[in-house]
């Protein structure tokens, strides 16, 4: 019985041990890998981090989107309606990519103040906002209101 | 009128629904076989009105009839009728009919397929399975009713189907998914049955495997599916994204393949039993985990839609509800449950047991990364998300240790392996790999540890299956034995080769490929790799209900035309949606893509040029391991036979 109940704690122990160290592992990877989203008027009051890969979201600025003569080089305004930060990216650019659409981009932030992204995302839905985006917005006070949307879809 | 009619049919099927879920759960406790003889005819009816009702949704669409709301947003008179048809679970409202449908098709298979069942232990699961579908009806036509009508300013023309929707795999892909995400509430209505009754034998695991095997199937079937849309239609070219919701999709098939582990182990001796119905539990909660990560609409990801905030609320309150119910019970019941038989360290149980554990984790690994953000955003509002850099570091390891095992677990025997006997067989077999390996790392010019790696992992497992299928015939000869080798025999090797080629698909295809995005004027070309994309510029396109731009790529090998490649830029006017379609040349050993991006100046267009190597091997991987499930599932020692007289004391007929 005693022998039993020694193995039991023995497994008991084990499995609690392995189990820690695994869940110490996952969040130290964990946390290697997050990209922390910051809001354009964040990114202008300096509280991001230079160098790091973070996800900033907003509006495309009307009128900003410059593209290069002879590459696939484009830069253009992401505005949470308080401030705006310039975005550059190098690559073909989402279908539902166009100026006043919300999207989220991930990229460095470098010294020039200029985030340099490489990935844009834009959402399937034409009424979908992403919901970072709506957070920088409602952060900068620019929309009172959730806009409704009507559509949605399966995944 | 034939809508009202369909609604109407909804909600006699929730009444029926409810029938099902009370009366002969009731019976079952007091004993009185005429409560429990309801539940099949309730379970019955409810298909019927179920299938009625979707008949009517399907009228809706095929007939255009915009002035149902959900017809209206999802459909339009120019599509084609194949769409028209899929359009049905194209949105939420549908495809939640389409979930309670499958579930009310699941309940109707189990009540014609179980008759071998005592009639108390069908009144439970039947019971349990009226729950779920009371649950999930009460949503569908509180929350979301796909026939409500629009009373004033009847649109014309409807709004159309998301173009991103229009396309096969996404007409297959929903409802594959949802057989695999509702299948499994097959295998927990067993479990809860199980627990219900304080008998978890044998027996219970035995009825409840094929059921698992096939939604498991599904499943992955679906995913696979998603994956192939995702590469083709999304126009990236990526296979995998680990995105939420892909994730809410794989969770359940982890861990379902973890219980089909489990389940063999418990029938075959009877050990686990505890940690087979938790399993069970776990894996049907992970399925509702994944509807409330879809339709709740928390977290941002590529699948992400609009949504409405209340349906997450019911959804997330009814999983918390069966999840909490179902944890409560077997906390106390199964302290009940113990295990008899011992095995020793290198049986085939500690092998499952090896497999579970590995699956389990890294099921949570995924678990954790996807609800980490969601978590964190409660507790702190710090908005964030993970990378795929920490899934690929936590699966890629795990599922190496999984390959590992797996070959070794298909040679060991139940109860005791003899050491000597194993290390026989595999020694050869690790010895090819090797050598495999070996060969692969110095011949190829692009190779490096992974490819390596994955090389060897899968020389493993395919000759240690091999290796097996000759000791399993040794005595009658090959050609005598291989037709005596069961079903289920068969189909655990085919599931665990498409295992291996998945891997190697995976790591050879994430290795190899090559990518660029470039701006091209007609005229120009691009050598990419071994081949050379020359652009020859656009024409118009006009399709049945899309315009848009043509491209036309040739692409050349060694002075050779390989494909002639048409890549698509389409409007659809009506959702004023633009849409990449891509054009791939398919082959086993590489994939050439190309897609079109936006056009420039002097007739230039950004142009997205791929060599994908051995891509096609993650989807015939896949298939395999669906095929392989699908196989066992059909065993004969599954069908219908003759009761045991033990487990008859429970029936009156």
């Amino acid at each position: 019985m005693t022998l039993t109940r020694k193995k039991r704690m023995l497994w008991i122990l084990s499995l609690l041990c392995s189990a820690s160290i695994a869940t110490a592992f996952a969040l130290a990877a964990l946390q290697e890998n997050i990209n922390l989203f910051y809001t354009p008027t964040q990114i202008v009051a300096g509280e991001a981090p230079m160098g790091t890969r973070i996800r900033a979201g907003g509006l495309v600025e009307e009128g900003s989107l410059n593209r290069a003569q002879d590459s696939l080089e484009v830069r253009f305004g992401v505005t949470d309606g308080a401030r705006s930060i310039i975005v550059r990216y190098q690559g073909i650019l989402p279908d539902l990519f166009r100026e006043g659409q919300g999207i989220v981009v991930l990229g460095k932030l470098e010294n020039d103040g200029k985030l340099y992204a490489d990935q844009v995302l834009a959402k399937h839905d034409e009424n979908y906002m992403p919901p970072e985006t709506l957070h920088a917005l409602k952060q900068a006070k620019t929309i009172r209101q959730i806009p409704s949307s009507k559509q949605e879809s399966t995944e | 009128m034939i809508p009202e009619l369909g609604l109407f049919a909804l909600i006699l099927a929730l009444c029926l629904a409810f029938v099902q879920a009370s009366i002969p759960l009731v019976g079952a406790w007091r004993d009185d076989w005429r409560w429990m003889m309801l539940a099949r005819p309730a379970a019955w009816g409810q298909f019927m009105f179920l299938v009625f009702s979707f008949t009517c949704l399907a009228h809706a669409f095929l007939t255009d009839d915009f002035t149902v709301a959900y017809v209206a947003q999802n459909s339009n008179s120019m599509l084609p009728w194949y769409y028209k048809f899929s359009a049905i679970w194209g949105a939420h409202e549908g495809s939640m009919l389409l979930w309670v449908l499958i579930l009310a098709g699941w309940t109707f298979a189990v009540s014609l397929g179980a008759r071998q069942l005592p009639e108390t232990m069908l009144a439970r699961v039947l019971s349990v399975m009226g729950i779920i579908s009371t649950g999930f009806l009460l949503f569908l036509i509180g929350t979301s009713n796909p026939f409500t009508r629009i009373l004033e300013n009847i649109p014309a023309d409807g709004h159309d189907l998301n173009p991103l929707l229009q396309d096969i795999g996404l007409i297959v892909h929903p409802p594959m998914l949802y057989m695999g995400y509702v299948g499994f509430s097959v295998a927990f209505a067993f479990a809860i049955a199980a627990l219900l009754d304080g008998k978890l034998d044998a027996a219970w695991a035995r009825w409840s495997r094929p059921w698992t095997t096939v939604a498991w199937s599904f499943l992955g079937i679906g995913i696979a599916l998603g994956s192939w849309w995702a590469y083709a239609e999304l126009g990236w070219g990526s296979w995998w994204f680990w995105d939420p919701v892909e994730n809410a999709s794989f969770m359940p098939w982890l861990v379902g393949a973890a219980l089909i582990h489990s389940l063999a182990a418990t029938e075959k001796r009877g050990v686990f039993k505890s940690w087979t119905v938790l399993l069970a539990i776990a894996t049907f909660s992970l399925s509702l985990l994944g509807t409330f990560l879809v339709r709740s609409g928390v977290l941002t990801s590529v699948h992400a839609f609009a949504t409405d905030p209340s349906r997450g609320v019911f959804v997330l309150v009814f999983m918390l509800t069966v999840v909490g119910g179902s944890l409560t019970l077997f906390a106390l019941r199964a302290t009940a449950v113990k295990s008899q038989a011992s095995f020793g360290i290198w049986s085939r149980e500690t092998l499952l047991l090896v497999n579970n554990l590995l699956l389990s984790v890294a099921a949570a690994m995924i678990l954790l990364g996807t609800l980490y953000p969601l978590i964190l955003d409660a507790l702190t509002g710090a908005k964030l998300s993970v990378g795929p850099p920490y899934f690929n570091a936590m699966f890629v390891p795990l599922m190496a240790l999984l390959m590992a095992a797996s070959a070794v677990g298909m040679l060991t025997r139940w109860r005791d392996t003899p050491t000597r006997w194993l290390g026989r067989m595999l020694a050869p077999v690790l010895a090819v790999s090797l050598l495999v390996a070996l060969t692969v790392a110095t011949q190829h010019d692009r190779s490096n540890w992974a490819v390596a790696g994955v090389c060897l992992l899968a020389t493993w497992i395919m000759l240690a299956g091999l290796r097996d299928i000759f000791d399993k015939t040794r005595h009658k000869g090959l050609f005598k034995g291989l037709p005596a080798l069961s079903r289920s025999y068969w189909g655990m090797h085919l599931a665990h080769l498409g295992f291996a080629v998945c891997a190697l698909g995976a790591v050879l295809t994430t290795v190899g490929s090559v990518e660029r995005e470039q701006r091209m004027t007609p005229g120009t070309s691009i050598k990419l790799g071994a081949y050379n994309f020359a652009f020859n510029g656009v024409t118009q396109l006009q399709g049945p209900n899309y315009i848009g731009d043509r491209g036309s790529v040739r692409v050349m090998k060694d002075g050779h035309e390989v494909a002639m490649l048409h890549p698509e830029k389409r409007v659809y006017p009506v959702q004023q949606a633009i849409m990449t379609e891509a054009a791939i040349q398919g082959g086993f050993t590489r994939d050439l893509f190309v897609a079109l991006g936006e056009p420039l100046a002097d007739d230039a267009w950004a142009v997205r040029l791929q060599i994908k190597p051995f891509v096609r091997l993650i989807w015939l991987g896949a298939t395999m391991m669906a095929l392989g499930g699908l196989l066992a599932a059909t065993d004969r020692r599954y069908r219908a036979r003759k009761i045991e007289p033990t487990l008859n004391a429970g029936i009156i007929e």
